[in-house]
């Protein structure tokens, strides 16, 4: 218990000190997850629309897969983008490895299956509300579930939170695929990881403690955000 | 849609420029050892200041390191384990092999003592009464090059670990800190380098138990990743990276860092 | 907008539908011709309401023809719109709602917000045309799908019980705008089981009972002589709500 308070105490330390090299890492890890949730937003959205208003076959295995992708482990995410980026790999020659656009890249693909998937049960149940009214006017299709996904916007506001709740704590990838190289790829998790190995149990608690302080901030812009929005549109 | 659209490249690009305004650095793939004693920190700031060049440190075990190289992922390989860097050499991976540095490893354990092996210099003696007592021994068990080198003690001190491993030979698979931190949760034996130890906070009971044996030298070698084998390796700023660690100026550079007041890393570079 | 061959009669030929088993729609034949508005007349669950989507193409019979004068099944689409018992209006302004309707109907940009504003004040809801469409009261939102509805200029317009979750003051309203609808040369197809407002807004009346067409009529004729047992029954509130209990529906 003495260690908590201890490292709530650093944590408040470490912040109110306006630490450069802290707040770069912080800088940082909201920059990789942010891109990496608005990437995997920019298409997970589409994708769970259209497999949520699509008649196709094979319509059910693909929501079953995606439910379960929801649960892709970070390290073998990370592990396969490795492969993919690395010189000896298919996309060697674009030099992305161990620079922050990989650890866009590798969140982007853990987080798209859960965003999509809660897109999917979202639009699906509007679908259920909208259909005769969007399939009268004409909409059909890819253009009634982005009108769907754009509709319902607010609610999938907790698809993208969920999303981004994922990017931001997740270590196993950005680990393998950034390299934690000081300056350069370090973010608040990988930091935590390091100073854990090192011994400093204490800063990777502060550190961990400056992280979900992050998290509620973000999640509580979100939340007012879409409370205000939801009043003014009903 | 479409703002949503521009936004995300927008910030895409925010954070691939300053990566790419940079335009000269090398990745330099080494152990958790020189990372995490904070030697790197110490050295690479100098370097840097000299040269214009940024250096990278992407810290895994030995063997990972050395594989990072062989993929090409990586310019200069900075590790420590002979045979394995000879070998690398040899299959044409590296260009040549440089000795830098060395430091030494120790043998920790609990205050208590359990297996007796406190107070002797040699370390072979003190793994054969771990190994009597069946004292708990926290390993590395990453093939890293820590990992070699106590898998090498085992077999001079006559310990046969593939066979006799049992419940108190603990096989971690996790990085020097992480031992550690395992062996300072149970009261284990664990064999580290010393830098990490001695910048290593969480201790618990454990204090050294054996060091100062011949045997525990530990030998860094750096080397060029082959252009042969990957054209875009960054031959010339590697090089003189490489250049500068085994220079007069580097070697003075690594035997100045010390932490409270202690020299971890020994230069021995000869030509 | 009118193109000069219209998309009607509609005929309809044996046409059967039904859902678990149970047909909905039995063998309804009938022909609506341009012109004279169409009362669907029929107590709760009589198969007002899937007679029309059959119509309307939202639902497909499951034997029998539905056959337009229009082979080409997009155009076809376009001339027709649907107005429902609850409307169901997207997030965004009451304009952009009806903007959105000739966005899809790939009406050209640049005359899309002029057609809305046209459309807006037909219905009374010039005031309100940059309120968030689900704001609006009930009465106020059917006025916009009616608008949103009129802005596509169809040739029928189908309307499924618009007024039967509104109180007096919002029917009336609904009705005048469904009048003048009528008075521009629409054709309107009603489904209502409100008599009065059969009496008020139809010249024909096509009365359903259990999935089938018992009786096609002008009004006066049906109001005055019903040719049926069951429709004089129903004109005098006596025709149970509901007969499945006694009478289950064979299946078609």
């Amino acid at each position: 218990m003495d260690g908590i308070l201890q490292a709530a105490r650093g944590a408040f330390g470490l912040i109110v000190s306006g630490d450069a090299a802290l707040a770069e890492i912080v800088l940082l890890s909201l920059q990789v997850s942010l891109s990496a949730v608005a990437l995997a937003t920019l298409f997970g959205l589409p994708l769970g629309a259209a497999i949520a208003v699509g008649r196709f076959s094979g319509r059910r295995a693909a929501v079953v897969l995606l439910n379960a992708l929801m649960g892709l482990p970070p390290v073998v995410v990370g592990l396969v983008v490795y492969l993919m980026l690395s010189r000896a790999g298919p996309l060697g020659g674009m030099g992305l490895l161990f620079t922050p656009p990989a650890m866009v890249i590798a969140q982007a693909i853990l987080v798209l299956p859960i965003i999509a998937a809660l897109c999917r049960q979202a639009v699906e149940d509007a679908w259920i509300e909208y259909e005769e009214q969007l399939r009268s006017l004409g909409a059909v299709g890819l253009r009634a579930a982005l009108t769907l996904v754009w509709d319902i916007r607010f609610s999938l506001l907790t698809a993208i939170l969920a999303g981004l709740g994922r990017a931001s704590a997740e270590v196993g990838a950005v680990m393998i695929v950034g390299g934690n190289i000081d300056g350069v790829t370090r973010v608040m998790t990988t930091t935590i990881a390091l100073e854990t190995s090192k011994g400093d149990l204490p800063l990777a608690l502060s550190l961990g403690i400056v992280l979900i302080a992050l998290v509620i901030a973000l999640n509580a812009a979100a939340f007012l955000v879409k409370e205000a929005a939801q009043r003014r549109y009903g | 849609m479409e703002s949503m659209c521009r936004s995300v490249l927008a910030s895409l690009l925010a954070i691939a420029l300053p990566a790419a305004a940079q335009q000269k650095f090398i990745a330099v793939a080494s152990t958790t050892s020189t990372e995490q004693s904070g030697l790197f920190k110490h050295l690479l700031p100098i370097f840097e200041r000299k040269s214009g060049i940024q250096v990278r440190v992407v810290a895994l075990g030995t063997g990972q390191a050395l594989d990072m190289g062989k993929r090409g992922d990586a310019d200069v390989v900075f590790v420590h384990a002979k045979p394995l860097e000879e070998k690398f050499v040899a299959d044409g991976w590296g260009v040549q092999r440089f000795e830098v540095m060395y430091n030494d490893f120790v043998l920790v354990g609990p205050k208590s003592d359990p297996a007796k092996v406190g107070g002797t210099k040699d370390i072979v003696a003190g793994l054969q009464k771990i190994k009597a007592a069946l004292a708990p021994f926290a390993s590395r068990g990453d093939k890293s090059g820590t990992h070699f080198a106590e898998l090498e003690l085992w077999k001079v001190a006559g310990v046969d670990i593939a066979k006799d491993k049992g419940p108190w030979y603990r096989d971690t698979g996790s990085g020097m800190g992480p031992t550690l931190n395992t062996a300072a949760g149970m009261n284990a034996y664990a064999l580290t380098d010393r830098g990490t130890w001695l910048s290593f906070k969480n201790r618990g009971d454990l204090v050294i138990s054996v060091e100062g044996d011949q045997r525990l030298f530990n030998q860094y070698g750096v080397m060029l990743v082959n252009p042969a084998k990957h054209p875009h390796v960054k031959k010339e700023m590697g090089q003189a990276f490489i250049d500068w660690v085994i220079s007069p100026e580097g070697q003075k550079a690594i035997a100045d860092y010390k932490i409270g007041g202690e020299q971890l890393f020994f230069p021995n570079y000869r030509k | 907008m009118h193109a000069s061959r219209g998309i009607l009669p509609l005929a309809l030929h044996d046409v059967c539908f039904s859902a678990g088993g149970q047909a909905i729609i039995d063998r309804v034949s009938t022909e609506l011709a341009a012109g004279p508005s169409t009362i669907i007349l029929g107590a709760n669950g009589a198969g007002k309401s899937v007679l029309m989507r059959l119509m309307h193409g939202l639902l497909q019979p499951t034997s029998g023809e539905i056959a337009w004068n229009e082979p080409d099944a997009e155009r076809l689409r376009r001339r027709q719109a649907m107005v429902f018992q609850r409307p169901i209006m997207l997030r965004r302004s009451a304009l952009a709602n009806v903007i959105y309707a000739l966005e899809v109907a790939r009406v050209a940009r640049a005359e899309r917000e002029q057609i809305a504003f046209e459309a807006l004040e037909s219905v009374g809801l010039t005031q309100l045309a940059h309120r968030p469409a689900r704001v609006l009261s009930g009465g106020e939102q059917q006025r916009l799908a009616l608008a949103r509805a009129w802005a596509l200029h169809p040739e029928v317009l189908f309307l499924d019980e618009p007024t039967a979750s509104l109180d007096p003051t919002a029917t009336r309203e609904i009705e005048m705008v469904i009048r003048a609808f009528d008075a521009s040369g629409t054709k309107i197809v009603m489904a209502t089981h409100n008599l009065g407002q059969a009496r008020r807004l139809g010249d024909e009346v096509l009365f359903i009972n259990q999935g089938r067409l018992v009786e096609c009529a002008p009004v006066e004729t049906f109001f005055k002589q019903p040719a049926s047992a069951e429709a004089a029954a129903f004109i005098k509130g006596e025709l149970p709500w509901n007969r499945c209990a006694d009478r289950c529906w064979r299946p078609c």
